[in-house]
């Protein structure tokens, strides 16, 4: 008897989903790279070239879409993520993106990296219709949801970074000689606008030396030393992990201990602090809106945790304290998030107004206190700057949260 | 003044990297007359596996001296099996062609097993910095180890016989096969030692400018820089050669052109240098007869 | 016989040129455009390094300078599309020709070396902020690609490739007909034996010098079709790594011959696709095995294969029938 009961309980299960499947049917609507199956995602990365640094960024993001095939994929739809080499060359960028769109034909784009691959497929995208999708750089002009509505950024782009210190410095010490160190190029350069912005008419007067470096330079050393000799007692270091270790290291050598904030492209306790030294690196302050995975205040976290197991079973080769992977997890999430709101209706057009409708939300790894917040009119997902102190072993938070 | 010469002495800690790799750049000019591109990459990759055999817990000592002797192997097998089929040939075009060749391949090989993300590289030396900080104890070290290789090469190539050997194989492969030297062995233990040196040059300059594979491409620039305006059949031009490059590049991207045309720098000394005086400042000028 | 063989492949090649749009994807046409780009730049490194004999290391910094002249012009000036190509062209046979002056006295390994460290130079130059007001700096230059001319049924990509066919004719033609005259022997004269060529009066400096120019202006001109087709020019377009691209291109192709420009453009932008399949690695590695492998087995190139393939086909077929005249 029990079994016929179950029997009909299952039935009436299947027909009650096949009353439900039925109509929803007729709502399926599906763009280029998306079917009942699989949804096509497209990827740029410099896996080869100057900056290939940055292609675990690709390699973490294609074992995050494993992970979620295994779990059963995206609504039932397998992820068939298509990530291809550019090189950091924009002409490369331009012939691989255009392959993806027309070739591929993946829904959309998402994560291409570095600010000159992007700008060069920035008309191209939004003449096409193709989302340009969380790209992965910190520039300002991807908020701009008037002029290029297929484009959106991620991170908290770099000059609202560069104002929050700026900010701190004018009320905490308004009589500080400033001196900064930035890479010559598009994003050393959005960093020394936002600063420059948000010091004001200050920045003449407080900022006493500017120096830069290329980064085909073996070391900074020579403009550590400029620096000192500039007499300046702050230091806004806007450089990449390998020199960020470089211009830290030597600060500390030639005994130069200025008030020392660092760019948060820099701040992984892994790749940057350890190489340079905990012992120089204390008293750094950064910005910070993800959990660090060398930070010890995470072990027992739910996120964390996950997190792990995932870099186990998928990164085995992986360091566990990768902060390319973190960045990877927390920006697959949210792609993730933006697809599972689209639902059924797998077009372009409804990716990015899913894409431009995140409320307040939170993906893993995200610190406590930064949400996701993105609206027609406002394409800059994270705006949250959440100030830290490294005091030998982790970044402690102060202040609120800024820009939410 | 002062900050002028903080600028010279951290121009001195920079000339120590490209003094080191110009050491191995002379070595092989001297053995072989060849200029190989691929030097930078070659020292490069012996990085990796000195530092893939500390990862496997070799000490510092035992990977260092185990990591020369396969580079000198390396080199030797380079120079017999890819580079001895062009030696022979007038046409520069294949050999510096094999030479980007070899820059590709060993490029892509070490990001390929040994990923792009940045290394740290131990340091043998102590962490105490001299001169009020502004030279670091690891610093201090390369400049004894660049002196010491120096004296090393300098003593091989003028005192020993082999040396001599090795320069007549280069300066007269005809004459000297006539007198009994093995050329083809000449020019391979040149290559095996200047891979050797390359080795040092690696292992020396990882702790400072961190391990990656794209870690020697511009360093190698400087370093030709150097060696071409020191004189680049002698090591004591190239050493000096390589510390006043680095200095230079320093006082001319802080007073005089800025911090953005330090390659440039690079670039006008080596077109000079080649032009006005190839032999550079202290090498020997060669006159050919038609 | 062997003369209308060659023109009736060239007549073949040029009609399925033609047609080659219309049967492929926009993409396709985009990617072909790239490869008639390439091989205009080849045929001048061909020009200077096989012909010449001077070897450059550096081509990729004219091909730079190319793209940024059109650049400038079209962003800045609004200089008609096809405009930027003569200026391009005479920017870079100026630069060439005055780069060639010093490198008269360098020879072999030390020309490759200077070359090479322009090449290296040249991204940094580029973004120097002296210019940067012209040049955009490094941010660099968005272009607009350029509609077809006088109402004719073609989207961009299709005009533009025809526009880039027109132009590589023409340059192919012009270097067909310079090397197979007395310049052309004069210019080969010098790099196999420079002082008699000297001793029979040749002015070898004044050659030499205009050959790197003639060989920077087809880099140039390549640059500035390059720069429009791509839409966008920045320093990092530019890195040395497109200088070895270039020499990689012109050995396997051929760079003793003007159809080895052709072969060698096809395989640095066909490769790369097909062996990104196998390993991110992979196309770097793959470069680099091709370039010792060719050096070892045929340093002559694809075109040059195929010359002598052809030759021992035709050797082959008069040994096998009658000869000719004797018909009974």
């Amino acid at each position: 008897m029990r079994s016929k009961q179950k029997w009909l309980g299952g039935f009436a299960a299947a027909i009650a989903l096949a009353l439900a499947v039925g109509p929803a049917q007729a709502q399926k609507k599906y763009g280029p790279g998306a079917s009942d199956t699989e949804i096509k995602i497209g990827n740029v990365n410099p896996y080869s070239g100057p900056a290939s640094a940055y292609g675990s960024i690709g390699k973490g993001i294609a074992s995050y879409w494993k992970l979620v095939n295994d779990l059963g994929g995206i609504n039932g739809r397998k992820v068939n993520f298509i990530t291809l080499d550019d090189g950091y060359s924009p002409p490369r960028t331009v012939e691989q993106v255009r392959r993806l769109v027309e070739q591929e034909q993946v829904l959309l784009v998402f994560q291409s990296l570095g600010t000159p691959g992007n700008t060069a497929i920035h008309k191209y995208m939004n003449a096409r219709k193709v989302p340009q999708l969380f790209v992965a750089t910190g520039a300002t002009k991807w908020n701009d949801p008037k002029g290029h509505p297929w484009t959106m950024g991620w991170q908290p782009n770099y000059q609202a970074e560069a104002k929050a210190y700026a900010a701190y410095i004018v009320k905490n010490q308004p009589k500080a000689k400033i001196g900064v160190l930035y890479q010559n190029d598009d994003y050393g350069k959005d960093y020394l606008k936002g600063f420059r912005d948000g010091l004001g008419s200050r920045a003449g007067s407080m900022i006493v030396k500017e120096v830069s470096y290329e980064v085909t330079d073996p070391t900074v050393d020579s403009q550590i030393v400029t620096l000192k000799g500039s007499g300046a007692d702050v230091f806004f270091n806007i450089t990449t992990p390998k020199f960020a270790a470089q211009a830290i290291r030597k600060a500390h050598e030639i005994g130069w201990k200025p008030e020392h904030f660092l760019n948060n492209v820099s701040s992984s306790i892994n790749a940057v602090l350890k190489p340079a030294g905990f012992d120089a690196s204390k008293g750094i302050i950064s910005s910070l809106y993800l959990k660090d995975a060398a930070d010890p205040q995470w072990q027992n976290d739910a996120d964390y945790k996950a997190w792990l197991a995932w870099m186990k079973k998928y990164n085995p080769d992986v360091s566990l304290i990768d902060a390319f992977y973190v960045y990877a997890y927390a920006v697959s999430s949210t792609l993730h998030q933006v697809l599972l709101q689209c639902g059924d209706d797998l077009t372009r057009e409804n990716v990015m107004r899913q894409a431009a409708n995140l409320k307040n939300i939170q993906v893993p790894m995200l610190l406590p206190g930064v949400h996701l917040h993105t609206s027609p009119k406002d394409f800059a997902p994270i705006e949250a700057i959440q100030l830290g102190r490294f005091d030998g072993k982790r970044y402690v938070e102060f202040g609120d949260v800024l820009g939410q | 003044m002062d900050a002028f010469l903080l600028q010279v002495l951290s121009g001195l800690a920079t000339g120590g990297i490209y003094a080191s790799l110009a050491l191995a750049v002379v070595m092989i000019y001297k053995a072989t007359h060849v200029v190989n591109f691929a030097q930078g990459e070659m020292a490069m990759f012996s990085t990796y596996l000195a530092w893939q055999l500390i990862q496997w817990g070799m000490p510092y000592w035992g990977a260092f001296f185990l990591t020369l002797a396969i580079s000198f192997v390396g080199g030797v097998a380079i120079e017999r099996i890819v580079i001895r089929p062009f030696e022979s040939h007038e046409a520069e075009l294949s050999v510096v062609t094999v030479f980007i060749g070899l820059f590709l391949i060993l490029n892509s090989l070490a990001g390929w097993t040994w990923e792009y993300t940045l290394k740290s590289f131990p340091s043998p030396f102590p962490a105490e910095a001299y001169l009020g900080g502004y030279l670091s104890g690891h610093q201090a070290g390369l400049f004894a180890v660049v002196l010491v290789t120096l004296a090393i090469v300098y003593a091989f190539f003028r005192f020993t016989p082999l040396g001599l050997a090795m320069r007549a194989a280069a300066e007269n492969p005809d004459s000297s096969r006539l007198v009994g030297i093995r050329v083809g062995w000449m020019l391979a233990l040149g290559w095996g030692l200047a891979a050797a040196l390359g080795a040092v040059a690696g292992i020396m300059v990882a702790p400072l400018v961190f391990l990656e594979p794209n870690m020697m491409g511009f360093v190698l620039i400087y370093a030709f820089a150097g060696a071409l305006l020191g004189g680049i059949d002698n090591p004591w031009g190239a050493v000096i050669g390589g510390f006043a490059m680095g200095v230079l590049e320093n006082i001319m991207g802080v007073y005089v052109v800025g911090t953005e045309l330090k390659l440039t720098v690079a670039l006008v000394i080596i077109i000079g240098v080649l032009v006005v005086k190839p032999a550079g400042m202290f090498g020997r000028t060669v006159v050919t007869r038609v | 016989m062997k003369l209308d063989w060659r023109i009736a492949g060239l007549a073949a090649a040029f009609i399925a040129a033609c047609a080659l749009p219309f049967f492929v994807s926009d993409y396709r046409t985009f990617q072909f455009t790239l490869v008639m780009v390439y091989a205009i730049a080849l045929l001048g490194l061909n020009i200077l390094t096989g012909f010449n004999g001077q070897f450059t290391l550096g081509h990729g910094a004219f091909y730079a300078i190319g793209s940024y002249t059109a650049a400038i012009l079209m962003a800045h000036y609004d200089v008609p599309y096809w405009a930027t190509l003569p200026a391009a062209a005479a920017v870079c046979l100026l630069a060439g020709f005055l780069f060639g002056l010093p490198a008269l006295r360098l020879e072999g390994l030390f020309l490759a070396l200077a070359t090479l460290s322009l090449a290296v130079a040249m991204p940094s130059i580029l973004k120097w902020k002296g210019i940067g007001e012209l040049t955009g700096g490094v941010q660099g230059l968005v272009l607009t690609k350029p509609d077809a001319p006088f109402g004719l049924p073609l989207n961009q990509d299709e005009w533009l490739y025809f526009f880039t066919l027109a132009v590589a004719i023409v340059m192919f033609v012009l270097a067909w007909n310079l090397l197979r005259g007395r310049v052309g022997r004069a210019i080969v004269a010098i790099r196999d034996q420079p002082i008699a060529a000297r001793a029979m009066g040749i002015n070898t400096a004044l050659y030499k010098s205009v050959t790197f120019g003639v060989s920077a202006m087809y880099a140039g001109v390549a640059g500035a079709l390059g720069a429009i087709a791509v839409q966008f020019v920045a320093p990092d377009s530019f890195q040395v790594g497109l200088s070895f691209v270039f020499l990689i291109g012109a050995v396997i192709g051929g760079i003793y011959s003007i159809s080895g420009a052709v072969f060698g453009a096809a395989f640095v932008l066909f490769v790369p696709h097909i062996s990104e399949g196998i390993s991110r690695a992979a196309p770097q590695a793959i470069f680099g095995a091709f370039l010792i492998v060719f050096m070892f087995v045929m340093p002559v190139g694809i075109a040059g294969f195929l010359r002598l393939a052809s030759a021992w086909a035709r050797r082959r077929i008069q040994r096998s029938s009658p000869v000719r005249g004797e018909a009974s």
